[in-house]
């Protein structure tokens, strides 16, 4: 049985989405001359596709009716306000922008999501599993332990009770699924299987130019954002080896027998 | 209206500019409202026109790039692919808002058109004729009954065809023979369009007929056709060299009844709307022929940069090198011909003549460049499991389709001696 004071943290669930701008999924990528990273300069930018994918969840939820207002955030570059516009596009109400140059760390971005969580009381938060361009899958994480919040990570399916109290979050791991139910406010992190990210429709580009994105200043950020990791040396995988070709069946068990891959 | 959302420009430039207006006389402060001066480069675009651009090429190479050679060996445009256009909004993009259109430029739909046709120019030609010939045409000349009736479905649902040429008028459009005898509130439609573009999927049909020969091309009309109205029917499919997922028909009228409120415009006006509306639709196949001519070179750049001959990617013999830097050279002329002349359009400019080079240059561009890819990836680009192949047999219609090269020449021609006589 709903209370009325149920009816009204359902009536204002807000969700805290965040993006990320990185590297195109499609592009390839070169190591960099002073090889301490990969070229940025010139190459085309979108959307981590994992925070398409967050996005398209908190969409789906309101579309049930189950949050009231999706804000989406990113941290980074002025050109981050088109990874917001275009998130704006496919169904969120409004943007933050955290507007720096500087290179971040997981913890330093989990801290700046503290800070907007406490400015913005969101019910939720959802972000993509990892960045494909740092691969760390660390912030989710880190911003539930900050906020001493439950988390669902690496879920492949979400649901949110009625009231807005718990989550079922299905969660893929290399042992197989695991469901879990955790109290709300909680962070999420979103894996490949969770939805297919929508187009955003010409119609919803132009309305989103008109939704609103703000700013936030980095000063006003509590904690130290100075990043503790120092790129030492990146530098591309080693060349593939050609492998042999093996003439018949029997010469093939022979190769995988010496190679130890075969027991008998 | 603000292009660029740039600040005015003063001084030489604008006086530079004024002269061919006052020649034209367009009234100066008409002028200077409608102009919204940039300085921004044509390929730079403002960030909601990037975000249309990309997601149309996300969309076009996610949903539209893996059927694109069942589409062209069964000559037919998978229905789900139309539909998704629609979803996505590509099928009515400058159509206003309250109409349930995108309300968006007609820069976009330059843009989505290049995109689409970046994968397939089939797709592109669709949407080309839907948006800038029917929708355009319908936008401006419709009364607000035809606008209320029909932009709604074209942005919703419906497919419009363009129907002016017939076998016996081409190029000399307007010696049509299609016939529109006057009865009571109808008018009674007899004759037989050819070569028309969409005309397998669509709903909608502007129909260009004569209500009395006698006046010659004064009597052309423009008649809006529903597909249900009994009457008009389709005739044979063409089977194409290029562009064969494009259905083109003929359709043919036979004592097809339409009612008086359906002429779209004036009696007599059709003339007028056809000329007017082709100046736009040249703009789009330029669009059209850019992609067409980008998608086939992203594609064979890269590649001769992995095929290897003689120990080395083909791509670092000075003989390739010269001929891809030329060629991108060309689509980037292209390119600047045809955004240019869009966003003339867009500010309220006269562009008939740069329409016309825009189409004649990039259509010969997209020929060049298609054929040249071919030749590029050896004996497999000319197999169909190579995608090079499709883009060369594309590309000619650009060069015959909306007016062909020497039509266009003819315009620029006509342009540059009217400062004579």
């Amino acid at each position: 049985q709903s209370t009325w004071g149920d009816f009204i943290a359902f009536r204002i669930m807000r969700v805290l989405v965040g993006v990320k701008r990185v590297v195109d999924y499609a592009v390839k990528v070169r190591v960099r001359p002073d090889k301490l990273g990969v070229e940025t300069k010139n190459i085309k930018m979108s959307m981590n596709p994992f925070d398409e994918i967050a996005v398209e969840e908190a969409v789906r939820l309101k579309e049930k009716n189950l949050v009231s207002e999706i804000v989406v955030l990113s941290v980074g570059p002025k050109q981050c306000e088109e990874t917001l516009r275009t998130a704006m596009a496919m169904g969120a109400d409004r943007a933050i922008h955290v507007e720096t140059d500087k290179e971040l760390e997981p913890l330093g971005i989990a801290k700046i999501f503290r800070h907007v969580v406490k400015r913005e009381s969101p019910n939720l938060v959802i972000v993509g599993k990892q960045g494909i361009d740092g691969d760390f899958s660390q912030t989710g994480q880190m911003l539930a332990g900050l906020l001493n919040w439950p988390q669902g990570t690496f879920a492949s399916k979400l649901e949110l009770d009625g009231a807005g109290k718990a989550a079922t979050v299905t969660r893929e791991t290399d042992l197989g699924m695991e469901t879990l139910k955790i109290a709300v406010p909680a962070v999420v992190t979103c894996d490949l299987r969770l939805n297919e990210p929508r187009y955003a429709t010409l119609p919803n580009i132009i309305k989103a130019k008109k939704k609103p994105l703000e700013k936030v200043d980095l000063q006003a950020v509590e904690g130290d954002l100075t990043p503790r990791i120092t790129t030492l040396l990146v530098e591309e995988p080693p060349q593939r080896k050609a492998g042999i070709k093996v003439e018949s069946v029997d010469e093939l068990v022979e190769k995988l027998k010496s190679a130890g891959v075969l027991t008998k | 209206r603000r292009v660029h959302g740039g600040s005015f420009s003063t001084g030489v430039h604008m006086f530079a500019r004024l002269r061919p207006l006052v020649r034209q006389r367009i009234p100066l402060n008409s002028y200077l409202q409608r102009r919204a001066y940039s300085v921004q480069p044509l390929t730079v675009l403002p960030e909601d026109e990037q975000m249309i651009r990309d997601q149309v090429q996300r969309f076009a190479r996610e949903r539209v790039a893996p059927f694109v050679p069942e589409m062209d060996k069964q000559s037919k445009l998978k229905p789900e692919i139309l539909s998704e256009c629609f979803q996505q909004g590509l099928m009515g993009i400058e159509i206003p808002h309250q109409y349930g259109g995108s309300g968006m430029s007609f820069m976009s739909a330059c843009l989505v058109i290049e995109e689409l046709a970046k994968v397939d120019a089939s797709l592109s030609v669709c949407v080309d004729v839907q948006n800038t010939l029917v929708n355009n045409a319908i936008t401006k000349y419709g009364s607000e009954e035809i606008r209320a009736t029909y932009l709604p479905r074209l942005a919703t649902d419906t497919v419009g065809s363009f129907c002016l040429s017939e076998a016996g008028s081409g190029s000399d459009a307007f010696a049509l023979k299609t016939r529109a005898q006057e009865d009571g509130d109808h008018y009674v439609l007899n004759g037989s369009k050819c070569w028309i573009t969409n005309a397998g999927e669509a709903g909608l049909y502007l129909v260009m007929a004569n209500v009395d020969p006698s006046k010659g091309y004064k009597g052309i009309t423009t008649f809006v056709v529903e597909k249900s109205n009994p009457g008009l029917s389709l005739g044979k499919k063409e089977d194409k060299l290029g562009i064969r997922a494009s259905s083109t028909h003929e359709v043919v009228l036979t004592d097809c009844r339409v009612h008086k409120s359906r002429v779209l415009g004036q009696v007599g006006q059709g003339y007028k709307i056809a000329i007017e509306t082709l100046n736009e639709g040249r703009i789009g196949i330029g669009a059209q022929m850019l992609g067409l001519a980008q998608g086939a070179f992203s594609y064979a750049v890269e590649y001769i940069h992995h095929r290897k001959q003689f120990g080395k990617p083909v791509a670092e013999f000075q003989g390739m090198q010269f001929a891809y830097a030329q060629a991108a050279a060309d689509i980037e002329a292209a390119r600047l011909l045809v955004y240019n002349a869009a966003r003339l359009k867009q500010a309220g400019l006269p562009f008939v003549t740069e329409a016309a080079m825009a189409k004649l240059y990039a259509s010969q561009v997209a020929n060049k460049v298609a054929g040249q890819c071919v030749e590029w990836l050896g004996g497999v680009g000319f197999t169909r499991d190579f995608p090079v192949e499709k883009f060369f047999r594309d590309a000619k219609i650009g060069q015959i389709y909306e007016g062909t090269s020497n039509l266009q020449l003819v315009t620029i021609a006509k342009q540059i001696s009217s400062h004579f006589k």
